[in-house]
């Protein structure tokens, strides 16, 4: 019988395992190394969870007021009342501004650097966008409270005069600082360097020919962009954006600076007020009390689920066109 | 519908490299014409100066003309975007937009253009698959990503999606080297009908090809690295593979360079 390599035993393929399962002994340890490192990452992510969980249950028991609906923070008094709505109401409306300015302009430096900026200057403003990202926070806020707060007064003013009928924009208070509008565009320059790094990492990869088949089919540079890019891109551009998010809903001390911190749920952004669940343990923290230090991780357990549902909500939106991704 | 291509005195710069030299061919309508010769010879970058594509690469230039039925398409006034809508293009690697359904990718083209009706779309979507030779292997499953298809019917597919908008002239930039045998003969069936409403540009590094689906051929050459390439003779096929001019061509066609 010759060709023994080839031939397969009488009772057929299911008789000898696929040559994959014997497999070398460097390949044999990358695997464990690489399967352990995936399962670590999944515990040290329950075990927070978990941590969370055990320290706010003592506090979360001790509560009179129902936490999820109440927008008071009393967690030291004999009868604790506190609650995280305000807290959640300022943290998504904050980081839904951060995103709603800095996605589009992202997107556009981004696409700029990536198409459109000649060879010379695309990787210059790239590396200034990255730059930018490294910045600590703490002088993004500095910068919010000293030059962006006093020099945007206008602008907030204006929106309440001219677009004053969108309850999100009026301003009754003729106050125009610490508000929840300031800190979401202080968010915004945060956030807008992740998006737009990761988008023009995402934009460079569409390949070469899907470009030049919109090309040869008689597509205008921009109608290229809509063909190829931005489909092609899409999955990595929203990932960009909940990377940016992630950012914008945990950011402490630039938010913690700037907001004035009232327990309200206040639909009027441009008036003073506002709070959110980072700042408000880093504000808290140092004065609280057992209950007090029990509540405030219960908020920071709701802020580690709010962003754990984030990014599963973004995921279901790139996994849903899967099919036509162009990973296949 | 087809038209026929004189090219002038082409010098095709990259910066300052220049890559090919003194062009001059002619090309005829409702036929198909081969661009043959061995690799940097510079056929793929002539063929793509024919529809502007070659200005997609940075610093690459042109001298001379390209005259699409007398008309010079690098004339001032003249719209790239315009070119390329009336020059098809079919690329080396199949690369249907992978975020489009098959029916999507013959589509777009038209959808660049117009606002279009549904029904008029079905009709051209029928009409650009059945001049592929693709209509009855996809006509059920035309809401598919274009992923779903083998590279042969995709580069078919490619095929449908240029014809959709009804090029005068089709160029194909090796359109079967990532083929296997049997897609490849496919193809070639398909540009043989093809050229009874097209003009057709092929290149191709497939000496055999060439001969098979060519009525004219040109044979391009390159004195060595960093010499631009030339075109060295341009014949009817029979004769470029039986009793060339050149002695080039002569050596490149049986195989004893390139």
């Amino acid at each position: 019988m010759p060709s023994s390599l080839i031939e397969r035993p009488v009772d057929g393929p299911s008789a000898t395992p696929p040559a994959v399962t014997t497999t070398r002994r460097a390949d044999r340890n990358f695997a464990g190394l690489a399967r352990g490192s995936g399962i670590a990452v999944l515990i040290i992510m329950a075990a927070i969870g978990a941590f969370l969980l055990w320290k706010a249950l003592p506090a979360l028991q001790a509560n009179t007021a129902p936490f999820l609906t109440t927008s008071q923070w009393f967690p030291d008094d004999p009868a604790p009342r506190f609650g995280i709505a305000a807290l959640a109401f300022g943290t998504l409306l904050s980081s839904l501004i951060a995103l709603a300015v800095a996605v589009p302009i992202g997107v556009g430096v981004a696409l700029y650097t990536a198409h459109y900026a000649s060879r010379r200057i695309a990787p210059v403003l790239g590396y200034i966008v990255d730059l930018l990202a490294a910045v600590p926070s703490i002088i993004f806020g500095l910068w919010g409270l000293q030059v962006l707060m006093p020099n945007s007064k206008g602008l907030w003013r204006w929106l309440d005069q001219h677009l004053g009928f969108v309850p999100l924009l009026r301003n009754d208070l003729d106050s125009y600082t610490r508000s929840v509008a300031l800190a979401g565009t202080v968010l915004a320059i945060m956030v807008l360097p992740t998006v737009s790094a990761i988008s023009r990492e995402v934009f460079m990869q569409v390949p070469k020919g899907h470009l030049e088949a919109a090309l040869a089919l008689g597509a205008t540079r921009w109608e290229a962009m809509r063909t190829a890019v931005f489909p092609f891109s899409r999955p990595g551009v929203v990932s960009a954006a909940m990377l940016g998010l992630g950012r914008a809903l945990g950011e402490t001390i630039a938010v913690a600076l700037i907001l004035s911190a009232t327990f309200a749920i206040n639909w009027q952004l441009t008036e003073p007020g506002g709070n959110t669940f980072a700042a408000n343990i880093a504000l808290k923290w140092n004065e609280a009390g057992s209950v007090g230090l029990g509540a405030l991780i219960a908020s920071g357990l709701v802020l580690y689920i709010i962003t754990f549902a984030v990014n599963m909500a973004a995921r279901v939106v790139v996994e849903r066109r899967r099919e036509f991704s162009g990973a296949n | 519908m087809a038209k026929r291509i004189d090219v002038l005195h082409l010098n095709v710069y990259y910066g300052a490299f220049l890559a090919v030299e003194g062009v001059n061919l002619a090309i005829e309508p409702k036929a198909v014409t081969a661009f043959i010769g061995p690799s940097g010879c510079g056929k793929s970058t002539v063929l793509r100066t024919l529809n502007r594509m070659h200005e997609v690469t940075p610093g690459a230039r042109i001298e001379g003309k390209v005259l699409l039925d007398s008309q010079d398409i690098y004339a001032p006034e003249v719209d790239p975007v315009n070119v390329r809508s009336t020059i098809g293009m079919v690329f080396q690697k199949p690369n249907p937009f992978p975020t489009m359904s098959i029916y999507g990718n013959v589509v777009a083209g038209i959808r660049l253009k117009r606002r279009t009706r549904k029904s008029e779309l079905d009709d051209v979507v029928e009409a650009s698959l059945r001049g592929a030779n693709l209509w009855e292997e996809v006509k059920d499953r035309l809401d598919r990503p274009g992923s779903v298809l083998s590279g042969g019917q995709q580069q078919r597919l490619c095929i449908a999606r240029a014809i959709a908008i009804e090029p005068q002239v089709l160029l194909m930039d090796e359109p079967c080297s990532a083929l296997d045998p049997i897609s490849t003969l496919a193809i070639e069936e398909l540009i043989y009908e093809l050229k009874q409403q097209y003009t057709i540009v092929i290149v191709t590094h497939n000496m055999q090809q060439a001969a098979r689906v060519s009525d004219t051929t040109a044979f391009f050459n390159i004195a060595g690295t960093g010499k631009p390439g030339r075109l060295i003779e341009m014949d009817e096929t029979k004769t470029i593979f039986s009793q060339p001019a050149e002695k080039a061509t002569e050596d490149y066609i049986s195989g004893r360079f390139g």
